[in-house]
């Protein structure tokens, strides 16, 4: 069943450079389009590669919501890197929140620097699953790199997303932004990750 | 996405504060578009840029903001629609043209001209919380605040209308949550706009004589203001007589709304969103408190609203006048962002309300679960990224000449150098061109017994923005100096525009690419070139340079930009990978904790270092500083 919260808030995060921008775009778009108010946040500044991005993603029937949710109000958390995932989960989880989540760490300097340390994956995932309703974790960054397209990771998650069934949009939706937003040859590509996204999840 | 002239007449889209303003300025008829990139002001004029080939426009990134300025104004007076975008901080560049601008007009109905200043509340990428929109006040310039990203469109379209009839240049207020969010937007008509451009020899626009003109522009501002009182951009909302009346601007309507549905208070308080700031519609506010026993005032950064609402106020001399509350009143802090969170708090205290968005035992499972498994993510320099071997070698050249030398440094990439993550070179640290100014202050301290070596830096878009001014003051002057040019062939830190020595224009034309370093020799400076990663070469040139004691030395520590030559050669340079039998992990540590390269980490299990793949852009610095020569780094075949 999907959620059927008005207004819907999504949460989408992950580092720098792993195409956070273009997935919350992608699905604001997808529901603008079936006659929603879309509203999305972004928090990015510099260019610069490895810093934590994320995007609070508003949808409504209703209204136009602005552009950042209420703390603890997250309906759906997609997290591209684990450890941004529980970032969001510690401010804007609840215990209805459902939460989709690849796996592969993009570690932080002062965890390469061994001046603080990663959380355990197991432990990670046993936290993102005590505080959120229903939790699906997705080796996403290995699914892209077998398809030889790393940065179609992102592209593997928002399949998950659908996959899951936890929101009302469809395949087609989201391959109509993929052609809206991607150049020609680079489609073919995107809709396997999508669909090995998809099957990742069921 | 379809470009932004493509989009449909009244069709909806999704886009960003600053798409909607650039489509807004293209259907207003803009046809000459400078800026200087800033965050988040920057995607302005990039969008614009991006069409510019098809609406038939000129768009340019400028030196720097003022000169943006000038150049768009000079269109205006030529009988165009212009545009000048710009961060706050780029406002204090331009400030000098923008103040003289209203006193002299733009000309004689035709010609106008907007200025989009974007503020960054919570300084997400600027240096403070500037809020700008005193100072549209002080120039005399009407002022609106977009509260969606519909209406940042509306009121684009609307000040290129009042602008040119009034012929006074008009602003429009950009903030990061809507400069950098995405929303809903429909669009009306584009048409390509075929203005000719000419000039009237027998017109002069200047402010001299000034108190005359400012008599004009003072009678102008009273007609605007009377326009404003009774404007569709401010709107009422709510109960006919409210407890609690909000008066937000911005971004406080949304985060208003939001609050007030949170807390189920839509019976008690109503929102009066205000669009038009400068004149302020005092009238138009006094009727509205009048209905109310209290007023909060939303909105970012500073009380600007609160303090006109209060002159209102008092000016009415109402008997029964409501108590105001924000800012002043402790209500909404002074500091940082609007989000619904602040205003939720301020409405609890104001109605009594306990609210807590999660359960007290839901809090505190999550503080119990996630306790200290959340690690920090600081802001770093990218793999592969030349700044981290220039500021090695800076370090490592300070500490072997051993006179504490002062650095001086700017703003772009290499400002991370002074973040918590950063090696922490820098000493003085402000604004675009501060890093050489304060360096002609420290070099010229010799006679009050100053003996500390100067290094001051810049980049090479922060050296044609404001750096070579100082420059010359510094040879003028006799000042002693290091002046350090890192060049990496770009203005990076805002996603890669080009500019006067990248050799192309904002349009990607070809051009004539100015020359740094022929530029500093031009004018009597000793230059020397390093590559950025020759970090032996760099640190001897510099120790070299700092030794000589006369004058001003220019060092050039020159590389590209790591992300740009990757997007240009779209493969790395070598292969790296550690050895681990020679790595001595943790009691060596120079990759990861030394040079701090998120593109090498300590791994936990090996004890030893490891290459992250995810982030390495295997440009083998590490491989060539490694105390140990544990990581290798082969060429790719």
């Amino acid at each position: 069943m999907a959620i059927s919260a008005d207004p819907l808030n999504l949460i989408i995060c992950g580092v720098g450079g792993q195409g956070n921008i273009l997935l919350s775009g992608m699905v604001g778009g997808a529901y603008l389009k079936k006659g929603c108010f879309s509203t999305i946040g972004e928090t990015f500044g510099a260019a610069q590669r490895g810093g934590a991005v994320f995007s609070s993603v508003r949808i409504s029937k209703k209204r136009e919501y602005g552009p950042l949710m209420p703390e603890g109000k997250a309906h759906l958390i997609l997290g591209l890197e684990p450890l941004e995932t529980l970032r969001m989960v510690q401010k804007y989880a609840n215990p209805g929140t459902v939460c989709i989540s690849n796996v592969y760490p993009v570690v932080p300097a002062g965890v390469s620097a061994n001046r603080e340390d990663y959380p355990d994956m197991d432990e990670l995932k046993q936290a993102v699953s005590t505080l959120c309703k229903k939790v699906w974790f997705v080796d996403a960054t290995s699914i892209a790199l077998d398809l030889k397209a790393p940065i179609a990771m992102n592209i593997v998650m928002v399949g998950a997303l659908l996959g899951t069934g936890q929101l009302t949009l469809t395949v087609d939706d989201i391959k109509a932004e993929l052609r809206d937003n991607l150049p020609p040859d680079r489609l073919e590509l995107n809709y396997e990750a999508l669909a090995r996204g998809m099957k990742a999840v069921s | 996405m379809p470009s932004v002239v493509q989009l449909v007449n009244g069709s909806p889209y999704l886009l960003q504060g600053n798409e909607a303003i650039a489509r807004g300025a293209l259907e207003a008829g803009v046809q000459y578009c400078a800026a200087y990139p800033g965050t988040p002001s920057t995607e302005i004029l990039t969008t614009l840029a991006g069409v510019a080939r098809d609406a038939g426009l000129h768009a340019e990134w400028s030196s720097n903001e003022k000169v943006a300025t000038e150049a768009a104004l000079a269109a205006a007076y030529a009988g165009l629609r212009t545009i000048s975008s710009m961060k706050n901080a780029g406002l204090n560049v331009a400030m000098d043209t923008l103040q003289h601008i209203n006193l002299a007009t733009l000309g004689d109905q035709h010609g106008a001209m907007l200025v989009v200043v974007a503020d960054d509340p919570q300084s997400h990428a600027s240096g403070d919380e500037e809020d700008t929109r005193w100072v549209a006040q002080m120039a005399n310039a009407p002022l609106m605040e977009p509260s969606s990203f519909q209406e940042a469109y509306e009121m684009t379209k609307y000040l290129f209308d009042l602008s040119e009839e009034f012929q006074i240049f008009c602003w429009l207020r950009d903030y990061t949550r809507l400069a950098h969010a995405r929303g809903k937007v429909t669009v009306g008509e584009y048409k390509k706009a075929t203005r000719k451009a000419k000039f009237d020899r027998t017109k002069m626009f200047t402010p001299y004589i000034a108190p005359p003109k400012h008599a004009i522009l003072v009678e102008k501002m009273a007609k605007i203001r009377e326009r404003f009182e009774v404007s569709p951009f401010n709107s009422y909302e709510g109960p006919a007589k409210p407890e609690l009346l909000i008066i937000c601007s911005g971004s406080g309507a949304p985060c208003s709304r939001d609050a007030i549905e949170e807390l189920k208070l839509g019976r008690k308080v109503g929102i009066l969103k205000l669009g038009t700031l400068w004149p302020f519609p005092s009238r138009l506010v006094v009727s509205h408190m009048k209905k109310a026993k209290r007023v909060l005032v939303v909105e970012e950064v500073d009380p600007y609203v609160e303090t006109h609402a209060k002159a209102a106020m008092a000016d009415a001399r109402l008997a029964d006048a409501p108590e105001i509350l924000g800012r002043g009143s402790g209500h909404i802090s002074y500091v940082g962002e609007n989000n619904p969170d602040r205003v939720i708090a301020a409405l609890c205290k104001i109605f009594d309300i306990t609210y807590s968005a999660r359960t007290p035992e839901y809090q505190a499972k999550v503080e119990e679960v996630l306790g200290k498994m959340v690690a920090s993510r600081g802001l770093t320099w990218c793999p592969g990224c030349p700044h981290r071997a220039s500021f090695y070698a800076i370090k490592n050249a300070i500490k072997r000449d051993g006179r504490n030398a002062v650095v001086t440094s700017d703003i772009g990439c290499y400002t991370m150098d002074a973040f918590p993550d950063g090696p922490q070179v820098t000493n003085v640290l402000h604004c675009m061109g501060g890093g050489l100014g304060e360096g002609c202050g420290f070099g010229q301290l010799q006679q009050f017994g100053f003996e500390q070596p100067v290094i001051s830096i810049c980049g090479d878009s922060t050296f044609f923005h404001a750096s070579i001014t100082p420059l010359v003051n510094a040879l003028y002057n006799k000042s002693n100096m290091v002046a350090v040019i890192l060049d990496n062939s770009i203005t990076a830190m805002t996603g890669f525009q080009p500019h006067a020595g990248s050799g192309r224009t904002a349009t990607q034309e070809s051009t004539e690419t100015v020359s740094a370093e022929a530029l500093c020799r031009t004018l009597g400076c000793r230059v020397e070139v390093v590559d950025a990663f020759d970090t032996k070469a760099a640190t001897a040139k510099l120790m070299e340079l700092m030794k000589d004691e006369q004058g001003v030395k220019v060092l050039i520590l020159r590389r590209k930009c790591e992300l740009l030559r990757m997007r240009q050669e779209k493969t790395h340079p070598y292969k790296v990978w550690v050895d681990a039998e020679k790595c001595k992990g943790d009691k060596c540590g120079f990759c990861y904790r030394i040079l701090q390269c998120p593109g090498v980490a300590y791994d936990k299990q090996s004890g030893k270092a490891r290459i992250q793949e995810a982030l390495c852009a295997h440009c083998g610095l590490c491989a060539d500083l490694c105390p140990n020569k544990a990581i290798v780094k082969e060429e790719r075949a």
